[in-house]
């Protein structure tokens, strides 16, 4: 066993050694490959929506593939690329080796998961675009009674596949829970644990609790729809604002479960390419846990104009914009962190610094949308796709990419190139606010959200909405085609490149399959930047 | 064929470690179950306090004699369970292999039983569509009755592993665990019962 150092994870060949490895490491690549598939095929879809809005009136597709595309795009990028997203990938990979263990807790688990969401993922794919002959679906992603009762789509099929993918995500955080409470490495205390993997742990928790609910809800509508169960049939008593109550008590505390571990990344970046120790480490990491506990009790700002006491109104409300504290905190922090620090503009900084523009912008939108009386006017219009946009992509998948940039050397073995990294990161970003602003002037104008046509007024915005998201979907095309080309032709990377101070840079790049030789000894925080010379 | 690091080839494990792990993953899960029934525990408690006659009359239709057996059969089977993972830790095989079959039995009574409640019911044309009231209780009873048979097959693994003489003082982590998951499922009813036949 003595060996097994020197060969490294990405060395096995063949199906087998693969689909059937237990290493996280391998785990986290091939959730990669999966999502980023369905990243590009939901990708697809909204340039389809994207098409047919590019001017009044019909244009490629009709009223009802609208209704589909909008569909797949929702469905897919939630439920097969953000949930998993980058707990799955990134979390796998990091996790263990940033607290200086072998593997997670229960390796073999860590494979089920895996498997899981391949199964609930192919039925998901296979039943949105429905067998030949039968309707695609069309109730958005969301899914909403009665609609979804009544709708002749592959409601039942779609519904069984996201239940199971809910098992591959509770699994997942069972086993980063367990991981990070138990394996932890000598000297590796809770305060000295890099806060990506506080970041790790509080989607975890969310993960944990928020998942089992959203699952009896989707088996209830199955249930609803094969044996006639009332829950939420208003004609047996029972009420369809009920399924908007549960499915958005999961799917709130699911939008942290997103983009927690995306500020994790991003407070793994700053500080290595600013020189500088994290600002406010407890601060930031209490932070994680607070919002991960806030998020249980804001559900009902989605339903403000669904039927709702003005009582409950009014408490969501406030509860909403507590949410605003921990998540501002965090904001402050970072930049107390670059604050007099020797920054460093390379890609995975950009990407950090786009985060936290972008997510203040995304945080920022979030408050009138909060606020009972501009909600009212704002509630279903592009508003409010402008602001989950923000967080979603702004966010999350910048926050992604920042952390792909970030660790593919050690990742891969190999470097990417550089300067077509950042002509990526423009034409992101430019792309990006390109197609979302408008959109925000468009929901304040009154642009009902998931509409087929509009009105002549909307159509500038509308065009250049259009003309940003073409730009959008070729920046990802060139982002990862910079990305394949560097793991096909990029030079060898060093251990540790960006000059990081946390476990998995002491290992080779890339890591052997057991991680370390020897379980490392902790003896300080993994931030201690700046200070290396005068040590 | 295989290589290190696949399926069949696990980094050698710490039993004391994989055991704590063990336990603090079923704690875990057995939270997401709690979650799970939560959700209809809610939609109960709505639904009573919008329609409290309907819940009244179905809950008057509901065999409160055979409710209150199946919950006296499923305390009998929590009391062997325990005395299961007791005989386990103190390496009685023979006690460990008759607490875990009398356990399998009760739960096979539980499963007859309310074979005898759903049946008629069914049959009366009660069905999950008759009212929310009974929505609510096909719902609930049946989730926790797939509970019961899962508990069950884990139930009947322990036991095949128990006549292989697999656990020992050493090693009784699985039976305690499985111990877990079917209390888990006896207390999902003892606040089901009352609730749907009681008030
Ligand atoms: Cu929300």
């Amino acid at each position: 066993m003595s060996t097994q150092s020197d060969t490294h994870y990405l060395e096995a060949k063949g199906f087998y050694n693969w689909f059937f490895s237990v290493d996280h490491k391998r785990i986290g690549l091939m959730y990669l490959a999966a999502i980023l598939f369905f990243f590009v095929l939901a990708g697809m879809a909204a340039m389809l929506v994207r098409l047919e809005l590019l001017a009044p009136g019909e244009q490629f597709i009709d009223r009802h593939g609208y209704n589909v595309a909008f569909t797949l795009h929702g469905a897919m990028m939630v439920f097969l690329f953000i949930v998993p997203g980058i707990p799955a990938t990134l979390g796998n990979f990091c996790l263990p080796l940033m607290i200086g263990a072998k593997d997670v807790a229960f390796p073999r688990l860590n494979l089920l998961s895996f498997w899981i969401y391949v199964l609930g993922a192919a039925i998901v794919v296979m039943s949105l675009i429905g067998p030949p002959g039968e309707a695609w679906l069309d109730t958005g992603w969301t899914l909403y009674t009665p609609y979804s009762v009544e709708s002749s789509s592959g409601v039942i099929p779609v519904t069984l596949g996201v239940f199971i993918l809910g098992f591959s995500s509770i699994l997942t955080g069972l086993n980063f829970a367990v991981t990070i409470h138990k394996m932890r490495a000598p000297g590796m205390t809770w305060h000295r644990l890099p806060l990506f993997v506080w970041a790790l742990y509080s989607a975890s928790l969310i993960q944990i609790l928020a998942t089992p609910v959203v699952g009896i809800t989707l088996l209830l509508l199955i249930m609803e729809r094969s044996f006639g169960i009332g829950f939420f049939t208003a004609s047996l008593g029972g009420d369809p604002i009920l399924f908007e109550n549960f499915f958005w008590f999961y799917s709130h505390p699911v939008v942290y479960i997103m983009i927690l571990p995306a500020m994790g990344v991003v407070a793994e970046i700053l500080p290595v390419f600013a020189k500088k120790p994290i600002f406010g480490y407890r601060a930031i990491a209490y932070s994680s846990l607070a919002i991960a506990l806030v998020s249980f009790f804001v559900w009902g700002h989605h339903l403000f104009v669904s039927g709702m006491s003005n009582w409950s109104r009014w408490v969501f409300s406030l509860l909403t914009f507590a949410v605003a504290i921990p998540t501002a905190i965090k904001v402050f922090n970072w930049i107390s962190t670059l604050y007099k620090g020797s920054i460093q503009l390379d890609s995975p900084m950009l990407y950090a610094c786009a985060f936290i523009f972008l997510f203040t912008i995304a945080g920022l939108t979030g408050l009138p949308l909060a606020t009972l009386a501009t909600d009212v006017h704002l509630h279903d219009t592009y508003f409010v796709v402008a602001h989950f946009h923000y967080t979603m992509q702004g966010g999350t998948v910048i926050g992604l990419l920042a952390g792909l940039h970030f660790w593919f050397p050690k990742i891969f073995g190999k470097m990417y190139n550089e300067k077509r990294a950042r002509v990526g990161f423009w034409m992101l970003f430019v792309g990006f606010n390109a197609t979302f602003m408008p959109q925000f002037i468009l929901g304040y104008m009154g642009m009902p959200r998931r509409y087929f046509d509009y009105l002549d007024q909307f159509a500038d915005l509308h065009f250049m909405s259009s003309i940003g998201g073409f730009v959008n979907g070729l920046a990802y095309l060139f982002i990862l085609g910079n990305l394949i080309h560097g793991i096909i032709k990029g030079t060898a990377a060093e251990k540790n490149p960006h000059g990081s101070l946390s476990l998995e840079w002491t290992v080779p790049s890339p890591p052997p399959l057991t991680n370390f030789d020897e379980i490392p000894e902790v003896h300080d925080w993994t931030y201690g930047y700046g200070n290396e010379q005068h040590a | 064929m295989s290589e290190p690091g696949t399926f069949f080839h696990l980094h050698e494990e710490d039993p004391v470690e994989a055991y704590e792990n063990f336990k603090l993953g079923m704690w875990i899960f057995l939270a997401t179950e709690v979650l799970l029934f939560g959700g209809l525990f809610a939609a109960y408690f709505i639904f009573k306090f919008i329609w409290p006659t309907v819940f009244e009359d179905g809950s008057s239709h509901l065999n409160k004699f055979m409710g209150g057996l199946n919950t006296l059969v499923l305390i009998f089977s929590s009391f062997s369970m325990a005395m299961a993972v007791d005989a386990a830790q103190r390496g009685q095989q023979k006690k460990l292999v008759r607490n875990l079959a009398i356990t399998l039995f009760f739960a096979l009574c539980f499963i007859v039983v309310k074979g005898f409640e759903w049946g008629p019911k069914l049959s009366h044309g009660i069905t999950p569509g008759s009212d929310v009231f009974f929505s609510v209780y096909y719902m609930t009873t049946g989730l926790h009755l797939l509970h019961v048979l899962v508990g069950m097959s884990f139930i009947g693994l322990l036991l095949a592993r128990a006549l292989k003489g697999r656990y020992h003082e050493e090693n009784f982590g699985g039976v305690e665990i499985g111990g877990l998951y079917w209390h888990l499922v006896d207390i999902i009813w003892i606040f089901l019962f009352p609730l749907l036949y009681l008030i």
